[in-house]
Order: structure tokens, then sequence, then C-alpha cells
């Protein structure tokens, strides 16, 4: 009978469903709106100024390390807030990339059959991980300062290196115009490196004979524009930094607040990468390594070849979260006085202009875009090595 | 075309009302009576010349303070947690005007990086922290100054073993900072008009700035003159450090309200005056019972046996004596805290009254 209730169509429900998000949209952006519109009336009400109008004001104060030209007397508060943005992907970037490394080492570690290595391993990762950020990150700091020598009593290392506690100081290149032949003969050995891991891959199908493809790449990318280097009479040179009446001045400086921080975030975030790492490679089963063993791979070969590609797809997604952790974190560098975004930007300019509400709106979107761009890389690496399914 | 839909809204509107126009009419009344109820209540609200600090004050039986809360001599609570300082006394005097009795506040540490959004969200109901009056902060931060408790200038610390005698001779030097200060600014500027360069190392808080300095991170600490001799208490040698004598800047410290209580700031303001004058005139702590049977007509004005003045404030006519009676006047805390009875031993300088060369003035109670 036609009284029985008929189900939507499923034109009806699609309709349906993209009318309720639309007015979820709706409801969301309103409140966004509404909400902004009211705290520019209290702001008003308040006498306090608001609008970013701020922006391109001169800044007036220092920042102890700048990546782009900066200077008090005439850079913008904008230019300030590229600082430390700046100064925040640095570490971010360093810190990552250092994180997994030593993540991946202490994780296959604690997998070692070495009992000494496992529980070395183990050793670090409970230490590291129980123990909060921040303390690790004023422990580094305050290890670093207090262990370091004064000026007078500085170390030099060889080649120009000077230590102290005022950072490390490094001699900076400087290039000469011949130096574009090198940078052409880096570009050739990189392309002939990739040229050869196309013929080696092509060689193996065919073949089943691998080359030693890393060391024959490592050898030409290094090797010849070293060579080169030499052969030319030396398009580098190099500005030594000097021990001057208070500070060393001239070359490459690393702080101890950057040095400290980012050695804090890395230990502390490869304590959770090994563990994301162990997680992964014990998800593979043992029945790949037996299969790989029986084919008669090597345990070195089996783990590069075998396990680790199968572990990453499992690996992936945490690792992911622990990169936009350590990224986040990066903001506890105002404790120690890095220049980071939080420091600079959310911190002097926000004091001197007196525009909390527009400095924090902006400090937020800026964490919120490097978190996305960051997941949308790793999820399209993610993509990359997922199964193909043959 | 357009006509039509409001002629039909007309109809209908007129068939309603001859409905239900008892009821409706009744409804009228009763919300325009209402909104005419709250205007009125409105209106005495902006005209009566009470504060709402000061009621939310009373109301609450406690003044809330902004304070330093890690600065000797201005701000900070002694091992027993009772707060000591200069800027304390100004809100001990500021709760004896109100409730006759010093103690009934409750300090909020702050640092220069929170200190001004604390009284804009109204967390505090004063910001008494040696805090620099300047005209941005005054025009574009929703808060007013009300009066300078302590006029002071921007020096430099280092340590003797540097063989250092003057600010214009750091050229390239590290200085470790407080962020949020007018003291970041105003180092930039001195070393850039006199053509020097140097290291700039700021940190969040004071408290981290100077543990740096301490350990050697940089070879110079700077901020006021006056915290200098506080922060160089704390450090872990003491006798190894002098203050340079160069003053970079002006720093007129004083505390500050919320904008648009225009009564509070009044009262804010005549309680640092009231301390002032109370010197001038010799009152002090101790004879200010005795002078309570003074003839002198500025003495009888300022302790409300004369006049009326403490009343348009909302507060007692005998104010100023419940100040004096709790804290003394502006010398006597000055001493106390900062001065020749403090370790800090800071001389009165330009907080001398201008009857002796300095730039203290109160204006007349009258």
């Amino acid at each position: 009978m036609s009284d029985i209730a008929q189900p939507p169509s499923r034109k009806a429900r699609r309709f349906g469903n993209i009318a309720l998000q639309a007015g979820l949209v709706a409801i969301v952006g309103g409140i966004a709106y509404a909400a902004m519109v009211n705290a520019a009336q209290n702001l008003a009400q308040a006498h306090i100024a608001s609008g970013f109008g701020f922006w391109n004001n001169t800044a007036g104060f220092d920042i102890s390390q700048t990546l782009i030209a900066y200077s008090s007397s005439t850079s913008t508060f904008g230019r300030a807030f590229w600082v430390g943005l700046l100064n925040t992907l640095l570490v971010a970037g360093i810190g990552i990339a250092l994180a997994t490394v030593l993540g991946f080492i202490v994780g296959l570690g604690r997998l070692s059959r070495n009992w000494l290595v496992a529980k070395l391993a183990a050793g670090y990762v409970e230490l590291i991980r129980n123990v909060p950020l921040l303390l690790q990150i004023l422990f580094w700091y305050n290890a670093v300062l207090k262990s370091l020598p004064e000026l007078r009593d500085s170390v030099a290392f060889s080649g120009g290196i000077i230590l102290n506690n005022r950072g490390l100081f490094l001699p900076r290149p400087e290039f000469a115009a011949s130096f574009r032949y090198v940078l052409i003969t880096l570009f050739v050995a990189v392309a002939a490196a990739i040229a050869l891991r196309v013929w080696a891959r092509r060689r193996q199908e065919q073949t089943g004979q691998r080359a030693p493809l890393l060391w024959i790449a490592l050898a030409l990318i290094i090797g010849l524009p070293l060579g080169f280097t030499l052969l030319t009479d030396l398009p580098i040179r190099f500005s030594y930094p000097q021990s001057g009446r208070f500070n060393v001045l001239g070359g490459i400086e690393i702080l101890p607040e950057f040095a400290a921080l980012l050695a804090a975030l890395s230990i502390y975030t490869a304590a959770f990468i090994a563990e994301v790492v162990r997680a992964g490679v014990l998800a593979v089963s043992p029945g790949q390594t037996e299969a790989a063993q029986a084919l008669g791979l090597r345990p070195g070969t089996t783990l590069r070849l075998v396990v680790v590609p199968q572990a990453m797809r499992v690996i992936v997604p945490p690792l992911t979260s622990q990169y936009l952790n350590l990224i986040k974190n990066s903001s506890l560098a105002v404790a120690i006085g890095y220049p980071d975004l939080v420091q600079v930007f959310a911190g002097s300019v926000l004091n001197i202009t007196g525009q909390a509400v527009e400095v924090i709106a902006i400090t937020m979107a800026v964490y919120l875009a490097i978190s996305l761009v960051t997941s949308l890389i790793m999820n399209l690496y993610g993509h990359a090595i997922a199964v193909v399914e043959r | 075309m357009g006509d039509k839909p409001s002629a039909r809204l007309i109809v209908g509107a007129s068939g309603a009302r001859l409905l239900l126009k008892g009821l409706v009419m009744k409804r009228f009344a009763r919300a325009l009576g209402f909104a005419m109820g709250l205007a009125i209540l409105l209106g005495f609200g902006t005209q009566a010349a009470s504060s709402q600090t000061l009621k939310a004050v009373q109301d609450r039986g406690q003044l809330i303070c902004g304070a330093n809360g890690t600065l000797a001599g201005f701000g900070l609570p002694d091992p027993q947690g009772n707060w000591t300082g200069f800027d304390v006394d100004f809100c001990r005097a500021i709760a004896a005007a109100i409730f006759n009795d010093p103690t009934k506040v409750k300090f909020v540490p702050l640092t220069a990086a929170n200190r001004f959004t604390a009284l804009q969200s109204g967390e505090v109901d004063v910001l008494a922290r040696n805090t620099t009056w300047t005209m941005s902060r005054d025009t574009s931060l929703g808060i007013d100054f009300a009066a300078v408790n302590y006029y002071d200038g921007q020096g430099f610390m280092v340590r003797k073993s540097l063989k250092v005698n003057s600010a214009l001779e750091l050229n390239d030097a590290a200085v470790c900072v407080q962020q949020g200060t007018t003291t970041e600014l105003n180092l930039a500027d001195y070393f850039r008009s006199n053509n020097m360069s140097l290291k700039t190392v700021t940190f969040a808080t004071a408290d981290e700035a100077v543990k740096a300095y301490d350990s050697s991170r940089c070879d110079s600490y700077t901020t006021d003159s006056s915290a200098l001799y506080g922060e160089r208490l704390r450090l872990a040698d003491p006798g190894a450090h002098i203050v340079l004598p160069e003053i970079i800047s002006k720093e007129p410290l004083s505390p500050a309200v919320r904008q648009g209580d225009d009564t509070w700031e009044d009262i804010v303001r005549w309680v640092h005056h009231a301390m002032i004058n109370a010197e001038e005139l010799g009152v002090n702590q101790k004879n200010v019972d005795d002078m309570l049977k003074s003839s002198a007509p500025d003495i009888r004005r300022l302790l409300g046996v004369e006049g009326q003045f403490g009343e348009p404030l909302g507060l007692s006519n005998d104010w100023a004596y419940r100040i004096i009676k709790a804290v003394g006047n502006y010398g006597e805390s000055f001493e106390r805290n900062v001065g020749q009875g403090s370790p800090l031993k800071i001389a009165r300088g330009l907080n001398a009254l201008w009857t002796k060369g300095g730039l203290q003035y109160g204006l007349p109670v009258r």
C-alpha cells in the first residue's frame, strides 16, 4: 500500500545533505562574523586601538637572530613578523630532520637483537618522553650556557671555529663569481645520479642484478664538484670570525638559544618517533622477513627493501602528528629567549602595539597554516607509498 | 505591484488589531514602561559621579592590584608571603582610603608582557607595576595613567671585570633586556644614535634576562635604573657588578587604570597627591593624629577636618588621614622601600619634593 513511508530518493537525500552542510557553514560563519564585529565594537568602546594599521609601522626593537635583512630603525612590524616566522621554520625544519634520523635509529635500535643496544634505546625512550619538554629546554639552555667557556677562554677549533657561551661561530663562506661553475658541476652530478638510478632499476628488473647505487651516487655528487673546486683556484673564500672586545664578530653565529631549543626539540620528539617506528616495524608480519631471508637477502637488505617500506605505511600517519607537535612545541622558545614567531610577534610586537586580538589571531592562523601544509605534504607522501594493488 | 503586499499587510494588521486590541495595548504599555525604566536606570548610571570600579571594589571587599612580584623595592612578596615595595605601598594606600584597612588588597604578580592585558580585561583594578607613561600607551591601549609616582630613567649594569666606565664604550656588546618594555626600544635607539652596534638578547621576563646576564650570556643588563639596583642584589655576587652613570631615557613610572572610569582615575591620582601633600606639610605616620588638631588650613583640608573633599570621590572625608595613618607620606614610603631605609639606598634625586630640587609636586587639596 502507499501508506508505507518511501525512503527519500537518492537525489533528495543528497540535496538534504548539501542543505544541511550549507546551513552549518552559514551558522559557523555567522558566529565567527558576529564575534569579530563584537570584538571590534568592544575594543572601540574600551578605547583600545584595533585594525592592522600597525603592520607597516617601524618596529624599533632588535632581534638577535635574523635570516633576512632587518634593522630596528627602518624595518616594520610586518618585517619582524617574517623574521620570527623564518626563525620558527628554521628550528622546526632542522628539528624535524634531526628528530627523524635519531628517532629511526633509536626505534630500530630498540628492536635490535643486541641486548645492550636494545636496552640503551629503551632507556633513552623512557627517560626522554617522561620528562616535560619545557624542563628539557631549560636543562639544555642552562647546561649549554653554564658549561661553555666565557669569551676570553673561548675554545678555538681548527678551521677558524670558535666556541664560547655566546654561541658557536663558523667561518662564513664567500663565493667568487667562478663558483657558478661548481654549481653547474653539482647539477650535472645530480642529473647523472638520477639517470644512473633509472638505469640501475631497469637493469635490476631485467636481470635481477643490483648495482652499488648509493656509493656511486655519493661519489658523483660530492666528488665531482669537489674535484672541480680543487682543480680551479678555490672559488670559495672564508671570512673567519674574530674575537672582539666583547663578542666574536663576523662569521656565521649559532646562538646558544637556538642550539638548546634544537637539541631539546629533536631529542624529545625523537623518543616519540622511535616508538612510532618500533610499532610500524612490529606491524610487518614476521613472515615477510622469513620470506626475504628464504630468498637469500641479507638482514640489512631485508630491513631496507622489505620491512621498512611496508612499515612506512603504518609509520607515516602518527609520524605526521609528531612533526606537528614539534612545530607547535617550538613556541616554547619563549622560555629561553630564542626569537621565534611567538617570542618576536606575540611578544615584542604585541606589547609595543598593544593589539593583542589581532596579533594573537595572526599567530594562530600562521601555526594553523604551517600545520596544514605539513599534514598535506605528509598525506601526499602517504599516498605515494600506499599499497599498490596489482 | 509593489503596493499590494504592504496593503494586504495593513489589512491584516488592522484585522488583528480589531481582534486583539485590548491585549496588545496592555502588553505594549508594559514593554514601554520597562524600556523607560531601563533608560532611566542607565541615565542615572552615566550621570551620577559614582565609579563602577569603586563599587566593584567595595562590593568585593578587596582591591585587586597588578604588581611586579619579582622586583625588590617595588613589588616582591617576602618569604612569609607579605607583599612589600613602593608600588605595593601605593595599592595599600588606595585600600586604606577606601576600606580604612591597608591589608584589603590582593596582589596579582604581572610580567611586563601581560600587564596591560590584565588591566584591559578587568583582571586588576589598578596597575601599579613600575610602568612607564608613554603617549602611545596612554592613547591606544584603552588605559589612563593617574600620576607619576617615580621619575626613573634607563641605565646599564656591567661586570666590573669588563673595565667599562661608560655606556658609550659598549660597542658590539651583548645586552640582555626584558621584552615588552620601553627599555627594549630605548636600547635600540641609544646604540643607533651613538653609531654603535649591539647584540640584543631578549627575554620574556626580567627574571630570565637577569639569570642569563648572571651566567655571562650578556655583557650588560639594561632596565630602569631603579630596578637595576634591585636586580643587582639578586645576582650571585652583587659586588662584582656596577651600574654605569648614563641615564639614556625618561621613564616616568605611573599607576594606570582603565580608560572610561574617570572617578576611579581621580581616586588613584589623589591618593598619590595626598601622600605628596602630606610630605610637603610635614604630616607623617607618627604625627598624623596630632596633626588633626593643627590650625594650618592646608593640613585641616588634607586630613578632612575641614571641607568635604572625599565625598565627590565616593570616599569618606578622612580618606587622606587613613592613607597617612596606614602607609605614611610619600617620603616615608620612598625611604622605607627604595631609599636609605632599604638595601637599595637609592637617593631621592628627581623624586625629591619640588621644594628640594626634585619633581614631586603635590596638587593643592582645596
